[in-house]
């Protein structure tokens, strides 16, 4: 029964689904895989304990902790606020089109600034509001879902598919580790070369899609403008 | 001479683990405190001396982590975590230039990997050391803040930060067991021989469905690479440096669209207050799909 093998990708389907720990569930996955499939106990953790020393580039990313750690403690995310509120004259989708570009070089760059609770709640959503209300008026219910859903997008977008342009990116580092296991010679630095023109589609689309919704708007409330 | 620097490096990341573990023993409020020491302590142990152990042993290390884990006895202790007023006024006195040493850690990493002979992971490590000393000239900030705030971003990150690591030793396992070539001789029904772009989109495709599953594109991405991308691109000629970018980023594409990612999906809509808790997967949707369509046409374009 060769298809049994897969028990361990549904183990960890069925685990994180169920919400199980994750690392629970990544090793028992594992270790029932390996019994499925005849390998010894002792097999199993020889095999386990030689890739995990060999994946230890995979957690590189946490010599980069201490210097983001003090950022953090000088000021990094005030002045990123800083940076944001100086916008003027901007549209609804401008100001989630501006804040996902900036999302996106600061990943590319490996800043944590704290996504949703530190910025898209107190900060871009009130002023993507704000900008919808100074140029209709009022707005609805559903408007206002629709923008606060377009705000928290823009930094999941900015914050994806920018991040592993950064060398010491754990997503990076998976990619290299997962690679060289393989038996594929790749490196950091060309895994985060590649990943750049994603990127830079990323940011096209998303202003695109901002554009869109400030088109949207114009035509929900056309007429209305006051 | 590189495998030594790099020895030094993961050292180095063991006495973080370490400092994080003594950080759990210190908190006498924490109720899981040797237990959280414990799980930072084995950690460290296998970083530090598992290259000169036999592999068992650590593989044994890696078991208790999990049972640590599984039986919820490994949570965060108190963290010195800087007040709303000491950052404002501290981002006040240095302005932008705090900026610098971030954009240092990115930028000497990919000059060291370019022009030093060291190699790229190591250029990691000696960018983190750059960095380092230009955040402490920068903020002048006193010599124990590298232990104090290191050690709360990495408590901050937890445990499921040596998930990556975990899901490759994970990939290694699958493949000893056989796992790709059973995903592998599935597909195989559905790849047309010779049909590289077929093939491509069924990689990008395979990538998200299985993230939107499982709400983790890392996990999606070592099952889906060893089953699909390595037998039907890499073998076939794919340059492994696209595929392995691209893949990666084909699966968030997935998350955009999953509940599962309830961290990116769902959480941000309580945060945000909205009615419908869907609304940020809704408007998410048409970029995630123009994305994965994006993703198979530059992967099909730059990997061949």
């Amino acid at each position: 029964m060769e298809a049994l093998k897969l028990i361990g990708v549904v183990i960890v389907i069925v685990g994180f689904i169920l919400k199980r720990d994750t690392i629970a569930t990544v090793v028992v996955a594992g270790v029932v895989t390996g019994l499925v499939a005849g390998m010894t106990v002792m097999d199993i953790l020889n095999t386990l304990g030689r890739s995990f020393i060999t994946q230890r580039t995979a957690t590189l990313f946490v010599l980069t902790l201490p210097v983001i750690g003090i950022s953090e403690r000088y000021g990094l995310k005030d002045k990123a606020v800083d940076f944001i509120r100086g916008i003027k004259n901007a549209t609804t989708g401008r100001i989630i089109a501006l804040y996902q570009s900036i999302r996106t070089v600061a990943a590319a760059f490996s800043l944590r600034l704290g996504g949703h609770p530190q910025f898209v709640r107190p900060l871009i959503n009130p002023m993507a509001q704000g900008a919808a209300v100074a140029k209709f008026g009022k707005i609805d219910e559903k408007t206002e879902d629709t923008i606060k859903g377009y705000s928290a997008a823009g930094e999941n977008f900015g914050n994806f598919f920018a991040q592993n342009c950064f060398m010491g990116a754990s997503g990076t580092l998976l990619i290299v580790s997962t690679l060289v296991e393989q038996g594929y010679e790749v490196n950091a630095l060309q895994i985060a070369t590649m990943s750049i023109p994603i990127a830079v589609v990323s940011v096209l689309v998303g202003w695109v899609h901002a554009i869109l919704l400030d088109r949207k708007l114009a035509a929900t409330y056309q007429g209305k403008e006051g | 001479m590189n495998n030594i620097i790099a020895e030094f490096f993961y050292c180095v990341i063991g006495v973080i683990f370490i400092l994080v573990g003594l950080k759990a023993l210190n908190d006498k409020t924490l109720a899981t405190r040797i237990t959280t020491a414990l799980f930072w302590f084995i950690l460290a142990f296998t970083f530090i001396a598992g290259p000169y152990l036999p592999h068992w042993v650590t593989g044994a290390c890696v078991l208790i982590i999990a049972v640590l884990t599984a039986f919820k006895r490994v949570t965060q202790s108190k963290s010195d975590v800087p007040s709303e007023e000491t950052t404002r006024s501290n981002a006040n006195k240095l302005g932008y230039t705090v900026f610098i040493p971030a954009l240092c850690l990115a930028l000497v990493a990919v000059l060291a990997a370019t022009f030093l002979p060291f190699g790229a992971n190591n250029a990691i490590g000696i960018s983190a050391a750059v960095a380092l000393l230009v955040v402490f000239l920068i903020t002048k900030a006193p010599a124990k803040s590298a232990v104090t705030d290191g050690s709360r971003l990495m408590d901050n990150v937890g445990p499921v930060g040596i998930l990556p690591q975990l899901l490759a030793a994970l990939g290694a396992l699958f493949t000893a067991a056989g796992v790709g070539t059973v995903i592998a001789n599935g597909v195989s029904a559905i790849i047309p021989e010779g049909m590289r772009i077929i093939a491509v989109a069924v990689y990008c495709i395979g990538m998200a469905l299985f993230t939107i599953i499982m709400g983790n594109g890392f996990a999606a991405f070592s099952v889906i690479t060893v089953g699909i991308g390595i037998p039907f691109l890499i073998m076939q000629g794919a340059n492994p440096v696209v595929v392995g970018a691209l893949g990666l980023t084909a699966g968030y594409c997935g998350t955009l669209l999953t509940p599962m990612a309830a961290n990116f999906n769902i959480m941000p809509a309580a945060l945000l207050e909205t009615k419908n808790k869907y609304v940020i997967i809704k408007a998410q949707a048409p970029v995630a799909i123009t994305m994965l369509f994006v993703h198979i046409v530059l992967m099909y374009i730059l990997a061949f």
